[in-house]
């Protein structure tokens, strides 16, 4: 079953391709569409990760070696509800058939590594996903070939490569100590390991390659960029999914299960993350263009979830685990909503744009759920887990940071209310006049997020303790925390 | 012997950085590639060495010599220009990495490492097959994508 | 670890750091997006190397060389993608400066 999911989108584009008729060319969006709703139904099955790793039939055939455990049952379950959403996003935003089956194809294979990722168990196999998710990623910030686009991308190729040359010679370090590149293998020789500079300079090599990846801020430059000018659907899959897997689920996989959580790796942690925190949420306040604010306040809420996960208590993981959750929910609609008020209106600059909330309601209403989910405001689900955070934060005693955390939230309400009112609300002028609703699907994947948010927000007990309290106990454990 | 490689190699790598042409720094990638290769022989690993020169020292010299001949170069009054502000950048370089390099030699080693448990499988074919089948999976999945990348960036608009 | 291994091991490493500063040097300093391209190919070089010693202090050597494979299999992938978007770069902007390329601000 586990291997399943990533051998099913290989077989869904070697096939599209294979077979040359234009019949097939029109279902690949299609085709796309059901792995991931069938991703995301399997993970909402009570007890997954129980059964899911004794019917691996073609693990077992092959010899692959790929675990479920709670937390990979989190990522799987983002990772197909994103995936689903930016099919049906593509689906309105891109007319060319052409266009669309490239699409489609490129998104299975991002797929296809990004199921990868969250579930080896072994570094090497690890840095191979992770290109493959880059590789996509790469081809797909590049698709329109707008001379915006090719910028981004090739800023993207740059740093991410750099980021992939730190781990690796952090890889060849590990090989040096241990002579494994399995999870175990290392985090066992970490433990025993007489040397321990050479052992500490290579985590924090690791870590410089992570932070790079996951555009945590002293790392972030190619962020803004590549969010702002990938085209629509493209944004949405950056930011909702493939940052978080590629930087953020790595670092909390190989912090808990390889390097163990020393004082200083928290310090680091907590560091990097609070300045994200902060100068996302400045560096947002200041922005004009639509999408380049929502990408530096992505950068604000990721610093969340590292400052979260440094923490290390129980609460906080749990609250950083559910912080992922909850903004690769709502960071999609955000994007979603952009895409649609770019198509409808032609717009970037949030200056030009004004009251179309008379002409987009959908747009508008989702648009508020997600603001007010990623301010924190109660009962919508992001209140939840920035509340976990800060009292995880509070209760460990690290005064300034909670208080920090506590004055971002309030910066974050700010800019996404100034953003709701100079784009709904406000006067519509006369330019807007002739602005439609969004097309069905955009609109479609509006609610779907949207009733995601409020459902979580008001269901959140029983999330906890089905999702996110048994993948905070299993890295727990990891690292000996009670 | 190997440190008489290792700094044929520095070499090598200083000379396609400060080189006047694109061309000629393509052509010192190569050669860089291939002092690699000699000294992965010396370390015992002559299948990564053959790799290494089929692929890094051929297959993307070509695909850099390739890009460079399809972005036509500048006009020679340009190019002038344009070298001699070049190594108004650039001198710094050699002078950067010999400082460096005697730096770090005189760091004290303070390595302290066991020998961690002996290799269960020798021979490099067997390591790939048998035990690392998922990675050769993941190679093709890279492959796939990059074939995509290829068809999708260069293919003409109708 | 015997000693001689890791004397060989510490002075692989000075160099594989030299190769590193002149790669990242050069991905700084260059107007010119092949020659940055040219800078990440050293930089995989160094990575190489490092990759190499290490199997070879260890005794791993199968398992670094599976490694090195790999690693340049990817490594030629990106390559590739990489060109082609160097290329479209050239077909819009007719050159291939870094300077003209910086519209984004901010």
């Amino acid at each position: 079953m586990n291997s399943s999911l990533i051998i099913m989108p290989f077989l869904g584009v070697v096939l599209l391709n294979l077979l040359y008729k234009t019949a097939f060319k029109k279902i690949a969006l299609g085709i796309g569409l059901a792995l991931s709703f069938y991703q995301a139904l399997l993970c909402v099955l009570p007890g997954y990760f129980t059964w899911a790793n004794r019917l691996d039939v073609f693990g077992e055939l092959f010899r692959f070696n790929l675990v479920v455990d709670p937390l990979t049952v989190v990522m799987l379950l983002c990772i197909g509800i994103v995936s689903f959403v930016t099919l049906l996003a593509g689906n309105a935003l891109i007319e060319d058939k052409e266009q669309r089956f490239n699409f489609a194809n490129l998104l299975l294979i991002a797929l296809a590594g990004m199921n990868g990722i969250v579930m080896v168990q072994d570094v090497f196999s690890l840095y191979i996903f992770l290109e493959i998710t880059a590789i996509a990623s790469f081809v797909l910030i590049a698709f329109d070939k707008g001379i915006a686009s090719l910028e981004g991308a090739f800023k993207y190729i740059v740093l991410s490569s750099v980021a992939t040359v730190l781990m690796l010679s952090s890889i060849a370090l590990f090989l040096v100590i241990s002579g494994s590149t399995s999870f175990a293998a290392i985090a066992g020789s970490l433990k025993v390991s007489p040397d321990v500079y050479l052992a500490m300079f290579a985590i924090a090599i690791f870590l410089c390659g992570l932070f790079i990846k996951g555009g945590l801020m002293p790392f972030h430059g190619w962020l803004p960029d590549a969010y702002s000018c990938a085209s629509g659907p493209v944004s949405i899959l950056l930011a909702g999914i493939i940052t978080k897997t590629v930087g953020i689920y790595t670092i909390v996989r190989i912090v808990s299960g390889v390097f163990g959580f020393g004082a200083s790796l928290k310090q680091v942690l907590m560091l990097v993350g609070a300045f994200s925190i902060v100068l996302g949420a400045f560096a947002a306040m200041t922005q004009k263009d639509l999408k380049r604010m929502l990408a530096y306040s992505s950068i604000s809420q990721v610093g969340y979830i590292v400052l979260g996960f440094g923490c290390g208590t129980t609460l906080g993981i749990a609250g950083a685990v559910f912080h992922i959750f909850n903004h690769a929910i709502f960071k999609s609609l955000l994007f979603v909503n952009a895409a649609a008020v770019e198509k409808q209106t032609g717009l970037k600059d949030m200056d030009n744009m004004s009251g179309l909330a008379a002409h987009m309601p959908l747009t508008g209403t989702s648009s508020i759920v997600a603001s007010l989910s990623a301010a924190g405001i109660p009962p919508l689900a992001g209140f939840w887990s920035k509340f976990m955070i800060i009292t995880a934060l509070w209760m460990s005693r690290y005064y300034s940071y909670a208080t920090i955390a506590i004055l971002a939230s309030v910066v974050t309400l700010g800019y996404l209310l100034t953003m709701q009112r100079k784009i709904f609300f406000g006067k519509p002028d006369a330019s807007s006049s002739s602005v439609k609703e969004a097309a069905f699907s955009l609109s479609l994947s509006a609610v779907v997020l949207s009733a995601i948010i409020i459902g979580t927000g008001l269901f959140f007990p029983y999330i906890l303790k089905t999702f996110i309290f048994p993948a905070a106990y299993v890295l727990g454990a990891a690292i000996g925390v009670q | 012997m190997n440190i008489f490689i290792l700094i044929v190699l520095i070499a090598a790598a200083l000379w396609t950085m400060m080189t006047r042409s694109l061309l000629r720094s393509a052509i010192g990638l190569a050669l860089t590639s291939a002092l690699l290769t000699v000294l992965m022989f010396r370390f015992q690993a002559p299948l990564a060495a053959v790799f290494e020169l089929s692929v890094c020292a051929g297959l993307i010299s070509v695909l850099f010599i390739a890009t460079i001949s399809l972005t036509q170069p500048l006009s020679k009054q340009e190019a002038l220009e344009y070298m001699k502000e070049r190594i108004s950048r650039f001198w710094y370089l050699p002078v950067i990495v010999v400082l460096a390099g005697i730096a770090l030699s005189l760091l004290p080693m303070k390595l302290e490492l066991t020998m961690p448990s002996p290799e269960i499988e020798k021979d490099v074919r067997m390591v790939l097959w048998n035990l690392r089948q998922f990675d050769i999976f993941g190679q093709i999945i890279v492959i796939l994508a990059g074939v995509f990348g290829v068809v999708i960036l260069l293919k003409e608009r109708q | 670890m015997p000693n001689e291994m890791l004397q060989l091991f510490w002075t692989c490493g000075i160099f594989a750091v030299l190769i590193f500063i002149i790669g990242f040097y050069c991905l700084l300093a260059t107007y010119n997006l092949i020659r940055a391209l040219i800078g990440v190919e050293l930089l995989i070089k160094a990575v190489t190397l490092l990759i190499v010693v290490a199997g070879f202090v260890s005794g791993h050597m199968a398992l670094a060389q599976a490694l090195v494979i790999t690693l340049i299999v990817i490594e030629v992938v990106v390559m590739t993608v990489a060109a082609g978007v160097i290329l479209n770069v050239y077909m819009h902007n007719k050159s291939l400066d870094v300077r003209e390329l910086r519209n984004l601000k901010g």
